[in-house]
């Protein structure tokens, strides 16, 4: 009898999944649902909420601060993953070349993206610091500027400056992911098109890009995904200022969730994301997708 | 894991001159390099380097003339910052078991098991795995609290097994797809037990995905934040990230000096264990986006 139950696949499948099944559906599936329904309450901290139906939600679509930090939001979602993308490809095919050092090259590239994000982004808060930062300093050393930049002082500055350190962070994982696609390319493709005359250019747009599509379309939706629910960054070097120039959303939810207390609003600010989220995805994943089987791939 | 050695798949560019490589590949290599690496010399630099010569514009900012160790002594013996490292070693080590162990039996029952209904599960474990923390972190806030765990190490190690667990199954599936059934089944008709097959024959071939699951998994804790920053409130609990973030930044005047020096000693035991395990760790990550 025992031994027949330690051969049921069910039986013994069941048993397997249960503690990993459980602590999914008690702290993820749950809380899941539970965010949806605080979304459509009035809880605060310490506080059960009552159903108020589309109440927040009315809200925070006229909430001005919620619109700014959807369109920040958007914005640094594109801009930084459209600069992951290319500076990522460019340092994965310099990483593919025959180079001496190419794995301690590698393993040291991809230091950035293993060491705590909320160290590193105070790392950058100090790099961009108004009175002594060091890029003004070597700028105004170098002639090019007179006066000192208000990294995190000015909305536009502050954007650009916590793109460009989630930029620091996630070229390395798009570089190192996309090189091991680059991997599994054949070098016969490259012999057989150089000797029909091909050109570098030419090379890289017709052979290498095509059969890189299929993992550049998985690590971009990552990357989009990691991108627009980022809060550290943001959390660390500026608390979503100036002006909430730099807030996110999921930033703002925090702020009004947990430093407000306003737990049903944060819910709805967090659950509003949902929508864009799965809107990214298809985009980056469909989008890129659609090319194999466009050339003939099966689906995946 | 074993097809990126030997193989040259960099095409035809050994047929460039030296000077043109230079050029084209360790140029911008280099140029790659010191925009990845400064912000790590600069918190090296800026951790031993006394406060005058910090607040001062004169002379060579890249160069520490006279080092101190006074911003490493305040970290050590003026805050708790050697209680928030033991906190980020506990709370890291305990999830990263855990959820390890709860990972091969999962992976092992959906891969290998094949239990009516295993497809679906398996579908459901990577979407868990695409749930980001961001939107989970609200309500799941409010169950720690009803369940009691606010502000204690047991919140973090029970709620980060929601990334960890996704994470490790998926990774583990894909090793233990790579292990033929011929073995299994030579083990059942020899009289094994299912368990008997999972530890005998199917871990043994597994290391180094375990390996691979495992230092990825103790990353992710270990550069957890935002759970961190709210389950728990009390300094002696807090975690390395969350203690450098909230306290020791104090009013409006920055010590960089401790600020940087709390930056550059958390970061070191991850990147200690990562030089170690390079390999392990980049197949982890590439494998968590494969198919």
């Amino acid at each position: 009898m025992f031994d027949r139950f330690q051969n049921s696949r069910n039986a013994l499948g069941l048993i397997f999944m249960l503690p990993a099944a459980l602590l999914l559906l008690l702290f993820l599936t749950y809380p899941l649902g539970l965010g949806v329904w605080l979304g459509f309450t009035d809880a605060k901290v310490g506080r059960p909420g009552e159903w108020i139906g589309f109440e927040n939600y009315v809200f925070i679509a006229t909430d001005s601060v919620t619109q700014l930090a959807l369109f920040n939001t958007l914005f640094y979602t594109t801009i930084a993953s459209v600069l992951k993308f290319f500076l990522g490809l460019w340092l994965a095919l310099l990483l593919n070349r025959n180079l001496r050092f190419k794995s301690f090259f590698r393993a040291v590239i991809l230091l950035p993206y293993i060491v705590p994000t909320a160290l590193s982004a105070i790392a950058f808060w100090w790099l961009f610091d108004a009175q002594f930062s060091i890029i003004s300093w070597v700028l105004v050393k170098l002639g090019i500027i007179d006066t000192y930049i208000d990294f995190l002082g000015s909305p536009w500055n502050a954007r650009f400056s916590v793109i460009a350190a989630n930029v620091w962070r996630g070229v390395p994982f798009v570089a190192i992911t996309l090189l091991a696609g680059l991997q599994t390319i054949s070098p016969s493709y490259y012999e057989a098109s150089a000797i029909d005359g091909a050109t570098p250019w030419q090379q890289f747009r017709y052979v290498t890009l095509p059969l890189l599509t299929p993992i550049i379309a998985v690590v971009m939706t990552f990357s989009v995904l990691f991108t627009f629910t980022d809060f550290q960054l943001i959390y660390v070097i500026t608390r979503g200022g100036p002006l909430n120039a730099t807030h996110l959303m999921a930033t703002l939810s925090f702020q009004r969730a947990i430093s407000g207390g306003a737990l049903g609003e944060g819910a709805a600010i967090s659950i509003a994301m949902v929508p864009f989220l799965l809107a990214a995805i298809m985009f980056s994943y469909f989008g890129l997708q659609r090319r194999v089987w466009q050339q003939g791939g099966g689906d995946k | 894991m074993s097809r990126d050695t030997g193989t040259d798949t960099a095409g035809m560019t050994f047929l460039e001159s030296t000077p043109k490589k230079m050029l084209n590949a360790y140029l911008p290599l280099g140029a790659f390099l010191f925009v990845l690496l400064f912000p790590f010399y600069w918190m090296a630099i800026t951790a031993f380097k006394p406060d005058n010569e910090l607040l001062s514009r004169d002379g060579n900012p890249f160069w520490i003339n006279s080092p101190t160790l006074a911003h490493v002594k305040k970290l050590l013996f003026d805050t708790a910052y050697p209680e928030w490292m033991w906190n980020t070693v506990v709370v890291s080590v305990t999830a990263t078991f855990f959820s390890l162990a709860a990972s091969v039996l999962a992976a092992y029952a959906i891969e290998r098991l094949r239990f009516s209904g295993a497809k679906q599960v398996g579908l459901a474990i990577f979407l868990a795995y695409l749930v980001p923390p961001s939107i989970l972190f609200i309500p799941l806030a409010s169950v720690v609290f009803q369940l009691g765990l606010f502000d204690t190490r047991l919140a973090l190690i029970l709620t980060y097994p929601t990334f960890l667990i996704p994470f490790c199954t998926w990774l583990l599936m894909g090793y233990f797809r790579s292990i033929p059934f011929e073995l299994e089944e030579c083990a059942l008709i020899d009289g094994a037990t299912r368990w008997q097959i999972l530890t005998k024959i199917v871990l043994p071939l597994a290391v180094p995905g375990l390996i691979s699951a495992g230092i990825f998994a103790f990353t992710l804790s270990w550069n957890e934040f935002i759970y961190a920053l709210t389950f728990v409130s009390s300094s002696e609990i807090k975690t390395l990230p969350v203690g450098v973030v909230t306290e020791l930044v104090e009013g409006d005047v920055y010590h960089w000096g401790s600020l940087m020096a709390g930056a550059l000693f958390g970061s070191l035991p991850v990147a200690f264990i990562y030089s170690f395990f390079v390999e392990y760790y980049v197949s982890g990550m590439t494998g968590s986006v494969k198919e």
